[in-house]
């Protein structure tokens, strides 16, 4: 019971932090097809950025400043780097992201240094909440919690109730009529671009100290971002939310779980001390999100909610 | 009036002097190359830094067979170089172990046939979900499949050797041509074999008819299938044989450096021969080999000059998906072209113009990220190149930055506005 509500909620910031990092990607994939391969560094610079504002002011300043510097400078590769690119095709595009991935990740380790920073919960919230079959649950997570649910409320109000929004969800499947009704799409898919790139700046604002701020962060978190896109589908949050929410719990509980090959398949006579029957759920936990994306793109390429195949 | 059109048709082929010239002459020039290189008695370092350049030149070549050939972008294939590597090792093992007859009387010069096998196996087994998809969709699939592959590596501690790996000993079996195997002359002649062998295969499966199908569903599937072909079937059988190539890489890996780690499976190697092939230009047969051997140089000279090597490789990439996606090998037969056609209307002033503007420009951002990571280190380490004394605090070394990009962009612009003067 225990490890279950623990394992809960846990998994639950976990799949909302996947969430707020993989949304911008979802638009910025559905809409322009460029599956941005550097998504992950803008996260990891949200993190760095907010450390070093921290340094200076305090922690609130930070939770504003640092994703907008993050969407600033994502607004600046779209507009004289990607644009550029973008005659060449999808490719090139992605080749971009991912050359650019590469670039940030030196930069990052010349500016702030190759060990992990010392990006740390702000005082204020750096206390046990409250206190669950006697174990102390930190204050600082529920607050992620809230962050991620206003950031998801906030997101679905300007797409779903705005005119802005009205324009973005018009350009993500139609991009040319949009442009032909005499909107500037260059621009719309610039501010996208900018704002999904500050999505996952915020992700590292609030994730960067719960999980560890290290030049290794994008690396990690890069790969299982897409899985988030890929499997939640092209085109739609819903889907991108599902996908999270599904990958969060499922690692937090594979972790959980004490059990290895032997007591599943032990009915097969597979026994404990062999090489295979020693296998941990738990330490199956990171490859499931591989696992889960194989089998979408072979199973159902458009993803749990997509409205159209990759 | 059917007979002139004939006649046409028949003056298009290239003729007996060029098909010699195309397609014989560039090994022949190989040969004389690889046999000749031994006669300037290379020292240690230059030797091992050949045999890197070896093993990467086909490993690059058989990514290509994928990304410009036909058309599929691979996040993994350093999974079917690490498989190859893997199963060469453990051949080598058995080989140690002589017990059994087979591995007994198998010639440790060969073993790359094994890891062509074994990479051949792996795609077999590998490509067959994969290829059922092209585009986005294959280069996320196979992602996913390096990262399970990867994990797996680390899992399954007999057969990948947990985080030491699995080692061997070479030096043993049967010998093959008087080679011991021992020295890094004899590994020379191994490498040396093997490039050769693996370029010549890679080439001649270009000239195959799958190999021209696999262009021709890269440019166009749907047409493919209307002409009869299976575009996945295509794709397919190409992945087979660029596992296959990929796993020859890794056995001539295996040979070379007798260990083996599971991060040879990982993202990180895929990479880098992604680098290696685009950097040096996917369009061109030879482009993988020029890229191999720039990056294979920058990754152990560039490397002991500049901790910022990476930086410098993300720029270069970068720069090329941008500016000349034909790559390096774009540029020098670019460069060939115009002089063969004598430089006309100042094309060759503007390049030259052009060029001087990157390298200007780009000086200013040696400088730059040179004073940066000295500072970033913190260990009041000074850069000082040509005896000047650049600091952070130093006025002189930001002058200098300003200075050289400001000439640099300048004269890029000059080049630019000369271009449009002209169109």
């Amino acid at each position: 019971m225990e490890t279950i509500v623990f394992s809960l909620l846990n998994g639950v910031i976990y799949g909302l932090l996947l969430f707020m990092l993989s949304s911008g990607l979802t638009l910025i994939f559905s809409m322009m097809g460029v599956l941005n391969f550097a998504h992950a560094s803008f996260y990891m610079l949200g993190a760095y950025f907010a450390y070093s504002i921290m340094g200076v002011t305090n922690f609130w300043i930070a939770l504003i400043l640092a994703p907008v510097l993050v969407g600033l400078v994502g607004a600046a590769v779209e507009k004289w780097g990607l644009r550029n690119v973008h005659a060449h095709g999808h490719v090139a595009e992605l080749l971009f992201t991912f050359g650019l991935a590469y670039l940030i990740d030196e930069m990052v380790k010349i500016v702030w240094g190759r060990s992990s920073v010392d990006y740390r919960v702000p005082e204020v919230l750096d206390f046990p909440l409250f206190e669950l079959f006697g174990a102390e649950y930190p204050a600082y997570r529920v607050f992620i919690l809230m962050v991620s649910v206003g950031m998801l409320v906030a997101l679905w109000f300007i797409l779903n109730r705005t005119r802005a929004g009205l324009i973005i969800r018009a350009a993500l499947t139609h991009p040319h009529m949009v442009g032909h009704l005499g909107h500037n799409v260059p621009r719309i898919f610039m501010l996208v671009f900018g704002a999904g790139c500050a999505l996952a700046g915020l992700a590292g604002v609030i994730g960067g100290n719960y999980l560890v701020t290290d030049p290794a962060m994008a690396v990690q978190m890069g790969p299982i971002v897409f899985v988030v896109v890929v499997v939640g589908g092209l085109g739609s949050l819903t889907g991108a939310f599902l996908a999270a929410m599904l990958l969060g719990l499922m690692q937090t509980f594979a972790v959980g779980v004490d059990a290895s090959f032997a007591d599943l398949f032990g009915w097969l006579g597979l026994t404990a001390t062999s090489e295979l029957g020693g296998i941990t759920i738990a330490s199956l936990a990171p490859m499931i999100p591989f696992l889960m994306l194989v089998l979408i793109l072979m199973i159902r390429p458009r993803g749990l909610m997509g409205d159209r195949e990759l | 009036m059917s007979e002139q059109a004939m006649k046409s048709y028949d003056d298009l082929a290239p003729s007996a002097t060029d098909k010699f010239r195309q397609r014989v002459l560039p090994f022949i020039v190989m040969i004389v190359l690889l046999a000749a290189i031994p006669l300037f008695d290379p020292s240690r370092t230059m030797n091992s830094l050949i045999a890197a350049m070896g093993i990467n030149i086909v490993f690059a070549l058989s990514y290509n067979m994928l990304l410009g050939r036909a058309g599929l972008l691979s996040f993994g294939h350093a999974v079917y170089f690490g498989l190859g590597g893997y199963a060469v090792l453990h051949a080598m093992n058995a080989i140690g172990a002589g017990s059994s007859g087979f591995w007994a009387g198998f010639p440790v010069f060969m073993l790359p046939v094994i890891g062509f096998g074994a990479g051949a196996l792996a795609g077999v087994v590998i490509g067959w979900p994969s290829c059922k998809r092209s585009g986005v969709p294959f280069a996320m699939i196979s992602l996913g499949v390096a990262e399970l592959v990867a994990s797996a590596g680390y899992m399954f501690g007999s057969i990948f050797g947990g985080e030491m790996g699995v080692t061997s000993d070479r030096m043993v079996g049967p010998r093959l041509f008087g080679l011991s195997m021992g020295p890094v002359e004899d590994i020379y002649w191994f490498i040396a074999f093997w490039t050769f062998l693996g370029t010549l295969g890679i080439y001649a499966f270009t000239r195959t008819p799958l190999g021209k199908m696999s262009e021709a569903t890269r440019d166009n599937p749907e047409r493919v299938q209307f002409v009869g072909y299976n575009p996945d079937r295509v794709r397919y059988l190409v992945f087979i044989f660029a596992g296959a190539f990929a796993g020859l890489a890794g056995g001539m890996s295996a040979v070379n450096y007798e260990i083996f780690t599971p991060e040879s499976l990982s993202l990180a190697p895929s990479g880098l021969v992604l680098l290696m092939a685009y950097i040096g230009g996917i369009r061109y047969f030879t482009g993988p080999i020029m890229g191999a051997v720039l990056l294979t140089y920058m990754q152990s000279m560039l490397s002991d000059y500049s901790e910022a090597w990476l930086l410098y490789l993300g720029l270069l990439f970068i720069a090329i998906v941008m500016y000349a996606p034909g790559g390096v090998a774009g540029i020098v037969y670019g460069l060939l072209g115009i002089l063969r056609r004598g430089g006309t209307d100042g094309v060759l002033a503007r390049r030259a113009k052009q060029a001087a503007g990157v390298a200007l420009a780009f000086t200013g951002l040696v400088i730059l990220v040179e004073i940066a990571v000295r500072w970033s280190n913190g260990y009041g380490e000074v850069f000082e190149p040509f005896g000047l004394h650049l600091g952070i605090d130093t006025p002189l070394s930001w002058f200098l930055i300003a200075g050289f990009f400001a000439a640099g962009f300048g004269v890029l612009r000059m080049a630019r506005e000369i271009e449009e003067g002209h169109g």
